[in-house]
């Protein structure tokens, strides 16, 4: 059976800048795989990319692209309009901005369903109740009358969930839902997303940058740095067995409760995330890797460090732990 | 016993909100009633969700905003009738966000001696001097004295708003949120730097933070509020060992630690949200406590002290 999600050397760019080098990953039904990483580092752009969503001016490439089995690669914008929001829905990081301030709740809702189903507006509405309710949001009829500024950060996420299920999707993208949320809402808006997938089989891609949420919720991550994936395993191997110098950096900047010492000096990566010009070979870490050496210039091989494990490095194993 | 650096005796604050052209203006107490006092040298963390009230706390110590009651000292003056000059010598500010705390049209150095510019009686080469000498203290080059805040990066421009901050010489600083807007690695740095001012200045912090793992990593002792109050303040350590208040605990469940296989908790506290314009009668935090009892609906709790702080909840009475 073939992948919900399957994208293979992923290439985006922006006139010259490279924004994502050639990033390969699948979504299974009933999966959560995170796309982890800094500012900058090209996750939402892929996100963008796969939804065929790129602002003007960017340009994609990839030698796989399909969903469910089909191949989204040449879809013209009709076709790709008619399955996003509806087999293929999403959830960005500020619901503000991406419910429109002028419709209620309930029309935006409605929208949804009338426009990819042609359902009547009763039965839509219908429907909206329903998942409002199963988004744990009480007094539902009263929600769909209101605009978004009427609702808290944590309803309106919830509303943007809602949306996004309103025609049973098999994939969900999530860009960062509960960056903008405080950490109690958090928690209930990502076991919301849990429980979902689990009762409706969703495969979920979670864009974040939080290590704690990919922690919790993902079967399976990803890192990425400057375009790249640089390495990508089942959960529990990477937090085990961290292999990439990025990734092993990034784990140690995380003051985790309970067990830092006050008064110790954090982990940290030194320097920035570097600009990539055209051309670029090898390692784009090498700059700020206390491990780098003269081959690191050259090209990198993917290789497979453990079971379904891969890393984006030379170092060999055992090095530098 | 030394004078604390900062004191806080009965502060509060309300707004009124306006609801529309004819129906009257709502009154919101963003800050009811609060007392504590930050010895010299330490850190005190805030935390709590947002609309807690704990940025108009951090305003009205920094004097940005006028309380409706009570009043703060610092380093033992009180703050109201204090020239804006001396109190600037005394106390400064790190915002969270280095994209809009910054002037954009002005080069970092002249940024850094604003502060200084503004006490209108230090000698040019003196500001010079001292604009050096902060630079270097926060890890930023000469070089970068010279650019405009939009050829840094995020961590370099909170690099720079520290650096203003420092450039008086201030004894205390207010960080709220800090790191916020931060990549972690960047986030590590920052709040590694600002251990080590504070550990060579002497310097005292108001830490105001969401991020738990955060507070607990810089600060001596930990207040969380709630609608306005602080409902628990403990030193640092045993408030993260054995939180007693159920707001804490419910704070401290919720934080996502990078532990695979521990799955999302359920924090318990349903979906009421707080609402700082319509506080609940009795204990504030009733209706989303997953421990509420009878007398929380209607008595509100008594301060309780402890032996390493103060909680104020029923339970603990």
């Amino acid at each position: 059976m073939s992948a919900l999600l399957e994208v293979d050397d992923l290439r985006v760019t922006f006139g010259g800048t490279a924004a994502v080098r050639g990033i390969s990953l699948t979504v299974q039904k009933g999966e959560t795989h995170c796309l982890v990483g800094e500012s900058g580092c090209g996750k939402s752009v892929t996100s963008l990319a796969v939804m065929g969503l790129l602002a003007k001016g960017g340009k994609r490439e990839a030698a796989r692209l399909s969903f469910a089995g089909d191949d989204i690669r040449d879809y013209d914008e009709k076709q790709m309009s008619r399955l996003r929001g509806d087999r293929m829905a999403m959830i960005f990081q500020e619901p503000m901005t991406s419910l429109n301030p002028a419709y209620t709740v309930g029309s935006q809702m409605t929208e949804v369903l009338r426009r990819h189903r042609g359902t009547p507006r009763a039965q839509a509405v219908d429907r909206a109740v329903e998942l409002l309710t199963r988004v744990g949001i009480t007094a539902p009829g009263l929600r769909l009358g209101q605009f978004p500024h009427q609702l808290s950060g944590g309803l309106r996420q919830r509303v943007m969930i809602a949306m996004a299920l309103m025609c049973e999707p098999e994939l969900l993208i999530a860009d960062e839902p509960t960056t903008a949320l405080d950490v109690t809402v958090q928690a209930q808006i990502l076991r919301l997303l849990a429980e979902l997938q689990k009762d409706l089989g969703l495969g979920i891609l979670l864009i974040t940058h939080d290590l704690g949420i990919v922690a919790r919720v993902a079967d399976r991550v990803s890192v990425m740095y400057a375009g790249e994936v640089v390495e990508s395993a089942p959960t529990a191997e990477l937090f085990r067995a961290p292999r990439h110098p990025y990734t092993r950096g990034l784990l140690s900047c995380v003051p985790v409760p309970g067990k830092v010492k006050r008064d110790e000096p954090l982990g940290s990566i030194p320097g920035v995330v570097p600009r990539i010009p055209p051309g670029f070979t090898g390692c784009a870490f090498r700059d700020r890797c206390n491990f780098a050496e003269a081959a690191c210039a050259g090209t990198i091989p993917r290789r497979n460090v453990g079971p379904a494990h891969e890393m984006l490095c030379i170092l060999p194993e055992g090095a530098g732990a | 016993m030394s004078t604390p650096a900062i004191e806080v005796r009965g502060l509060r604050r309300e707004f009124r909100a306006s609801q529309g052209l004819f129906a009257p203006p709502r009154r919101v107490v963003a800050v009811d009633d609060v007392s504590f006092s930050v010895p010299a040298g330490s850190v005190l963390g805030v935390v709590g969700e947002s609309g807690c009230g704990k940025t108009t706390l951090a305003r009205m110590i920094l004097g940005l905003l006028e309380p409706s009651g009570g009043e703060v000292l610092v380093d033992g003056k009180r703050l109201d009738g204090m020239d804006r000059r001396a109190r600037a010598r005394l106390i400064q500010p790190v915002f969270q966000d280095p994209f809009s705390s910054l002037n954009p049209r002005r080069r970092v150095r002249d940024i850094i001696a604003m502060p200084l510019v503004a006490q209108s009686n230090v000698a040019t080469s003196e500001i010079d001097r001292r604009v050096a000498e902060s630079l270097e203290r926060v890890g930023l080059s000469t070089e970068q004295g010279t650019r405009f805040p939009s050829q840094l990066s995020g961590g370099q421009r909170q690099r720079v708003a520290i650096a203003r901050a420092l450039v008086l010489r201030p004894r205390i600083v207010v960080c709220d949120e800090p790191t916020s807007a931060l990549d972690v690695s960047v986030q590590a740095q920052i709040l590694n730097l600002l251990a080590e001012l504070r550990r060579d200045l002497g310097l005292t912090y108001l830490f105001i933070s969401h991020n738990l793992a955060v507070v607990e990593h810089v600060a001596s002792e930990v207040a969380v509020m709630y609608l306005g109050r602080i409902v628990e303040r403990r030193e640092s350590e045993a408030l993260f060992r054995d939180p007693r208040h159920p707001y804490t605990r419910a704070l401290l469940d919720s934080v996502l630690t990078p532990e695979p296989g521990l799955g999302v908790p359920d924090v318990g506290l349903g979906d009421i949200m707080p609402d700082p314009a319509n506080i609940p009668p009795g204990c504030r935090f009733h209706p989303r406590c997953p421990a509420c009892f009878a007398p929380c609906a209607t008595t509100a709790p008594r301060i309780t002290s402890l032996e390493d702080g103060l909680v104020e909840c029923h339970l603990a009475g």
